[in-house]
């Protein structure tokens, strides 16, 4: 029995600008303030970076170069956490491991940096969670070309930015949690994939998914839980429930499947 | 040595961005798979939204951040703003922090 319980939409409110018609060059402007968004925070917390590499003992250069040439936030803090516990060989490791979820990202998204090879090498570059994540909830096509640019290009600018204030004010740059920075992220990373939930079996996907991640993170290194996500997909070979039932199975206990019990 | 590990890391962290884009052509996926290409970044971006929000370093990640990133979920699922969700979402762990929750 299906309650049909639908969720309280809120009566007349449009999702999203949709850009109805037309084929405007420019960005939208709910796009711009949403990748402000997360831009002002990417900001402070690459302030932070900067601070805390400088503090550890890395030289400024290295500081740099390392927001701008390997420009993954994540693997950049535990690299600096490694090389000043002297383990250079695991950061690159632990590194290597946490950004390996690039890889499904620009199976993902790839048709978004076009055909030419300078468009691809840079943009490839450019793929952070966040840009792909702003990227994969416009709709197909050209919005989501324009979306992972846009994105892509203002993140950089705002990591690498954040990255040099961090360095030149040291200690002062402060702790990014004591301005909850830290729940900022995910937050908005939720409110990024959720419009792409309201599909069912993506939905059953992601949520077994994340919690697959976890539940393994207490027991295995970082990176490898986020890609353990991916047996998420598993939920769509399993045999599907027929949607309208239309007789409840006669009661007295667990309905017994024609097929096979569990195999687990 | 400090070089070797920054080029080390560059070199690896490009190559996957890059393979994911460059296999994307080369290999001939049917449209099956294809299909399941976005399902399979939701899972990853919603994996690492969830071990974001309530693991740290391995382990449980307080209360602050987890009641922030609820706080944006739940106005997120009510379709408010982007803008209200990053910032309640801060905001709330920020002040729940300032009471000295951890």
């Amino acid at each position: 029995m299906r309650t049909v319980k639908r969720t309280p939409g809120p009566a007349g409110r449009t999702p999203a600008p949709s850009a109805p018609g037309g084929r405007p060059r420019s960005i939208g402007s709910a796009l711009r303030r949403d990748v402000a968004a997360i831009a002002a925070a990417m900001v402070a917390v690459g302030a932070s970076f900067g601070a805390i590499a400088v503090g550890a003992g890395i030289p400024v250069w290295a500081t740099v170069a390392m927001s701008s040439i390997v420009y993954a936030g994540g693997a950049q803090f535990m690299a600096v956490g490694l090389i000043a516990a002297g383990s250079p060989f695991a950061a690159v490791f632990a590194g290597l491991l946490l950004n390996a979820r690039h890889l499904p990202f620009g199976l993902a998204i790839g048709e978004v940096l076009g055909d030419r090879w300078s468009r691809r090498l840079l943009g490839s570059h450019l793929m952070t969670d966040e840009a792909t994540a702003f990227s994969l909830a416009q709709p197909e096509g050209e919005p989501r070309r324009r979306a992972f640019w846009f994105a892509g290009i203002v993140l950089f600018l705002a990591w690498n930015a954040g990255t040099v204030v961090g360095v030149l004010l040291g200690g002062a740059a402060g702790d990014p949690a004591t301005l909850g920075l830290d729940a900022a992220f995910p937050a908005g990373l939720i409110a990024l994939i959720l419009p792409a939930l309201r599909d069912r079996d993506t939905r059953r996907v992601a949520l077994l998914g994340a919690l697959v991640a976890v539940v393994t993170t207490p027991l295995l290194p970082a990176g490898l839980p986020v890609l353990l996500a991916l047996t998420g997909l598993a939920v769509l070979f399993l045999p599907r429930r027929r949607d309208p039932v239309p007789e409840p199975p006669p009661s007295g206990g667990a309905a017994a499947p024609d097929r096979e019990e569990s195999t687990c | 040595m400090l070089i070797a590990v920054i080029v080390a890391l560059a070199v690896g962290t490009f190559t996957f961005r890059f393979a994911g884009v460059a296999l994307r052509d080369r290999l001939d996926l049917p449209d099956g798979v294809r299909r399941l290409l976005p399902m399979a970044a939701a899972a990853l971006l919603a994996a690492l939204a969830a071990t974001a929000a309530l693991t740290e370093a391995g382990a449980a990640a307080g209360i602050a951040r987890p009641a922030g990133v609820l706080v944006g979920a739940v106005l997120a699922w009510r379709r408010a703003p982007f803008v209200v969700v990053v910032v309640a979402a801060a905001a709330t762990a920020a002040v729940l922090r300032l009471l000295g929750v951890p």
